[in-house]
Formats: C-alpha cells, sequence, structure tokens
C-alpha cells in the first residue's frame, strides 16, 4: 500500500511539475519545475527496480543537460521568453511559425495516443518480459550491445550530427 | 525497536555528526594550516590554541543580520543555500566507512559502517554532486547583481566541464573492481601484492587518481579553481549578497562535500579502511588517517597554487583532462579485457 501511495505521489509531482513548466513565464522557473519532473521520474524508475536508470537519468538530464539550460537562461538573462501582448510584429507571432508550432503539437498528441495505446495490451511487468534482471547494469549493458546494437549506434550517429552542426553553427562567425 | 536498529540509526546519526564537525574542524585546520604556511600562529585566542574558534565564528554568523537585496527573488534566494547544503549531507548517504561489525560481539548479525549500501553507490555519491551546483547557480542568479551572476555562470560552467573528467576517472576504477558499489569497491582493495604493497587501486591509477583529485578540486570550488568566488575580480561571487546563517551554509556545503570527495577518493583507490597493524574491527581510524590526509593535501594545495586564469580553466578542463581521462579509461578497459580473458 505504501508503494502505490507513493507512486501516485511521484507521478503527481511529475505531471503537475511537467504543466507547471509549460505555464511559467520566467524561463528560469521553467527549467527547475523540469528538474523537479526529472527527479520524480526518478523516483518512479526506483520503484520499477531499476536504480541505474534513475541514477543515470539524474546524472544526465539533472545534473548535465539542465545546467546547460540553466547557464544559457543565465547568460540571456531574459525575464520573459513570450512575445509581449502588444508586439504584433515578434517573430513568435509570424505565421509560418505559428503554423509549425501547431503541426508539433499534433505530432506530439498522435504519439502519446499511439504509446498509451500500446502500453495498454502490457500484463507482464518490464523485468519478466525482457528475460533478465533490468536492475543489472551488466544485463543491461549487454542487452544495449547485442540486440538494441542498431538503434544505439543511430543515436550515436544522431548525436554527433548535431554535435557538428552546433560546431559549424558556432565556428561561422570566425570567418568572416 | 530491536537492538540492531537501534545501531543502524545510531550509526547513520554519527555520519551525520561526523559530517558536520568535519565543516567546523576544517574551517579551524584551514586556518591553522594557512597560518603556518604564512609564518603566523592563525586563531589563538579562542579556547586552547584556537580550538574553539569555529564555536566562536558560528555564533557570530548566528547574530548577524538576515538581509536579502531589494530585487532578488525572494523564493530561491532562500532555496539556494538549502539546497547546497541538502546535496553536499546527501552525497554522503552511500560512502561506507568501516568495515562490517559486531560491535565485539554485541550483535549476532553484523552490521555495515555507513548509512546505506546501494548497488550503484558510486553513481549516487555523483548524482548528488553534481545536483550540488544548483544551490550555486541559482544563489547567483537570485540575488540580481552582477557580480553574483557571473560567479553562477562560472559555476555551472566549470562544474560540467570537469564533472566529465571526474565521471571517466570513476569509470575506470569501477572496471577495475566489477562492481559499482562502493563497499565492493573497497573490498576488492584488501590484501597485499607481493606481502609488501597494499592492493590499492592507486598504484593500478595513478593517472585516474590524479585526474579524480584534479577533477575534485574543481567540483568543490576551491583553489585554484575557485572561480565562482574569485575576490579578487567578484567581491564573493555567488555569495556576495548573503548574511548571517544563510551565507554560512555555503561555506559549510563547500567544506562538507570536501570531506565526501576525500572519503570517495579513500574507498576509491586508497583501500578504504584496509591497512596493515590495525584489525578489521578499527579499520575507521585507518579511513579517518587517509582522509584526514587527503583533506590535508587539499588545503596544502589551496594556500601553495596560485588561482588560474577562467580560460586556461576551460583550456585545460577540455583540451588536456579529458582526453586524458578518456585515454585513461580506453588503457584500463583494454588491460582488464586482456587479463580476465
Amino acid at each position: 500500500m505504501p508503494e502505490t501511495l507513493l507512486f501516485y505521489l511521484l507521478a503527481g509531482l511529475a505531471i503537475s511539475a511537467s504543466a507547471l513548466v509549460i505555464g511559467q513565464r520566467n524561463p528560469m522557473y521553467s527549467v527547475l519545475l523540469l528538474i523537479a519532473s526529472f527527479g520524480a521520474l526518478a523516483g518512479l524508475y526506483i520503484q520499477l527496480d531499476a536504480p541505474f536508470v534513475a541514477v543515470a537519468q539524474i546524472i544526465i538530464y539533472a545534473g548535465a543537460i539542465m545546467v546547460l539550460f540553466l547557464f544559457v537562461v543565465m547568460l540571456l538573462n531574459a525575464p520573459q521568453e513570450d512575445a509581449a501582448p502588444w508586439d504584433r510584429t515578434h517573430q513568435l507571432r509570424q505565421p509560418g511559425v505559428l503554423r509549425f508550432g501547431t503541426l508539433l503539437a499534433a505530432l506530439l498528441i498522435v504519439q502519446l495516443v499511439w504509446a498509451l495505446g500500446r502500453a495498454f495490451g502490457v500484463d507482464a511487468p518490464v523485468a519478466s518480459r525482457a528475460g533478465g534482471n533490468v536492475s543489472s547494469v551488466r544485463e543491461l549493458g549487454r542487452v544495449l550491445f547485442t540486440d538494441h546494437m542498431f538503434a544505439f549506434e543511430a543515436t550515436s550517429v544522431l548525436i554527433l550530427v548535431a554535435m557538428l552542426g552546433a560546431v559549424v553553427l558556432a565556428r561561422r562567425e570566425d570567418e568572416q | 525497536m530491536d537492538l540492531r536498529t537501534a545501531i543502524q540509526l545510531g550509526v547513520i546519526g554519527l555520519t551525520f555528526f561526523m559530517l558536520i564537525n568535519a565543516s567546523a574542524l576544517l574551517v579551524l585546520a584551514e586556518r591553522k594550516i594557512m597560518g603556518f604556511m604564512q609564518q603566523r600562529f592563525g586563531p589563538y585566542l579562542v579556547g586552547p590554541h584556537g580550538l574553539l574558534q569555529p564555536l566562536a565564528d558560528i555564533l557570530k554568523l548566528l547574530m548577524k543580520e538576515e538581509l536579502r537585496p531589494k530585487g532578488a527573488d525572494k523564493w530561491l534566494f532562500t532555496l539556494a543555500p538549502i539546497l547546497s547544503i541538502t546535496a553536499a549531507f546527501a552525497a554522503f548517504s552511500t560512502v561506507p566507512w568501516g568495515a562490517e561489525t559486531t560491535f565485539f560481539g554485541l550483535l549476532d548479525q553484523p552490521v555495515k559502517l555507513g548509512v546505506a549500501d546501494v548497488n550503484v553507490g558510486v553513481l549516487v555519491v555523483f548524482a548528488i554532486t553534481s545536483m550540488g551546483v544548483y544551490g550555486i547557480v541559482l544563489a547567483g542568479w537570485s540575488s540580481n547583481s552582477k557580480y553574483s551572476l557571473f560567479g553562477g555562470l562560472r559555476a555551472s560552467a566549470q562544474m560540467i566541464s570537469y564533472e566529465l573528467s571526474y565521471a571517466t576517472a570513476l569509470a575506470a576504477v569501477i572496471l577495475l573492481a566489477g562492481s559499482m558499489s562502493l563497499r565492493e569497491v573497497v573490498d576488492a582493495q584488501a590484501g597485499t601484492w607481493l606481502g609488501v604493497l597494499p592492493r590499492w587501486y592507486v598504484f593500478l591509477q595513478p593517472v585516474g587518481f590524479i585526474i579524480y583529485m584534479i577533477a575534485g578540486v574543481a567540483e568543490t570550488n576551491r583553489a585554484p579553481f575557485d572561480f565562482p568566488e574569485a575576490e579578487q575580480e567578484l567581491v564573493a561571487g555567488y555569495n556576495t549578497e548573503y548574511s548571517s546563517v544563510r551565507f554560512a551554509l555555503f561555506p559549510q556545503a563547500e567544506y562538507i562535500n570536501m570531506a565526501t570527495m576525500s572519503a570517495v577518493a579513500t574507498d576509491l583507490y586508497l583501500g578504504g579502511w584496509h591497512g596493515p597493524f590495525l584489525p578489521a574491527e578499527y579499520g575507521w581510524i585507518w579511513f579517518l588517517a587517509k582522509v584526514g590526509f587527503i583533506l590535508f593535501a587539499y588545503i596544502w594545495v589551496r594556500w601553495t597554487v596560485p588561482r588560474y586564469r577562467y580560460d586556461q580553466l576551460m583550456t585545460f578542463g577540455w583540451k588536456w583532462l579529458f582526453p586524458a581521462s578518456v585515454l585513461n579509461l580506453l588503457v584500463t578497459a583494454a588491460l582488464v579485457l586482456y587479463f580476465n580473458a
């Protein structure tokens, strides 16, 4: 019973923090609420008997990526990220931008519905379906580098491309 | 509550108590050692040889008025020091500091000296220390002062840069020990080679140890890497606008982080509580001695080496320390594979 209670507590925290991220005008609060949401997710991972995933979540998302986010927010030091209500010519008010945003939102809703629809068919816990112990780092590594090799390599290539793109963009000003 | 639970709780309380005292004693040790290195006595008036100076300092800070700048963010300004100190205490939660003991036959089942034993303990320590940066960054941002903001910015960039080398150095030790539990890493270092040399990982991982120590100094914002609060450039950096207890929590968190960093270094590289001459029951004396030695080295470095320039810090972190740690990890992985096959 306490486990169920803890689950609803963590899930509620994750959902409300995520919802509040969008509601904030100040980007600093958004970043902090996102960190709180990640923390709650890590708690859920621990409940799923996957401490390694939980710790990795904290180290990578809360400890590294969000520090970079915070760094950028502080560097720009923008009190408001939205267009002011009177500013009709703001970049974010262009019709093209609005349509693209709507498209992305629609895509996200379709993905969510699809993913949740798949989740309803699952009746066995993840650990038993994977045929091993998810909490074991050894097993996780073995599965990652054998069964899911393609996905792993494709992701790393994707990250490499993004990194190269960032370097190219950052370099451009030098050459002028 | 049975005896065993009571003793387990006592051990946890003792760990907490030791950490609080460590911060007080380190302030005194820092000032005494600094005085010795600068050929003066250091604090001498309060108590015998100035031993009660930390108490006087704490009392002084408690009496001060708590100030908050008008333009500061009310919530985050209060939250920042709390985050700092919480992360500092929590980081020690998976660090073991002694062998399993029955307290001379008092208990049937041995009790582990330490707060918690988790099978991903090394990573938990790393995860919580990496959260500690938010205290400093938020303090810098919420103060609404240019010096504080720069201190916070520097802290975030510095932490990100040195965390990578730090984690890669840790990974090499995990490979050697084949476990992520700090207790198992320590127990893998028991015994000696050829009957003389203790089987400490510092002898197998000399490069990793040096990288760990350098990155550890940068992670705890100590000189020569104390850029977030570089006095000569930023007044006091991220804590410029803080006073009273809120201010006191920042240096306290820093000293506790130093103690945690030294304790983890002892567990990972210096064989933890294993050492000659003493029986296993008294292993914690070895542990304290090793931690004390590393802490002394920390203070020694601070009063010997001048502060770097900020661009030198970044260049050193990314172009020297990180490649060296990756190379160290690759060589370690290859050798472990070769000798285990």
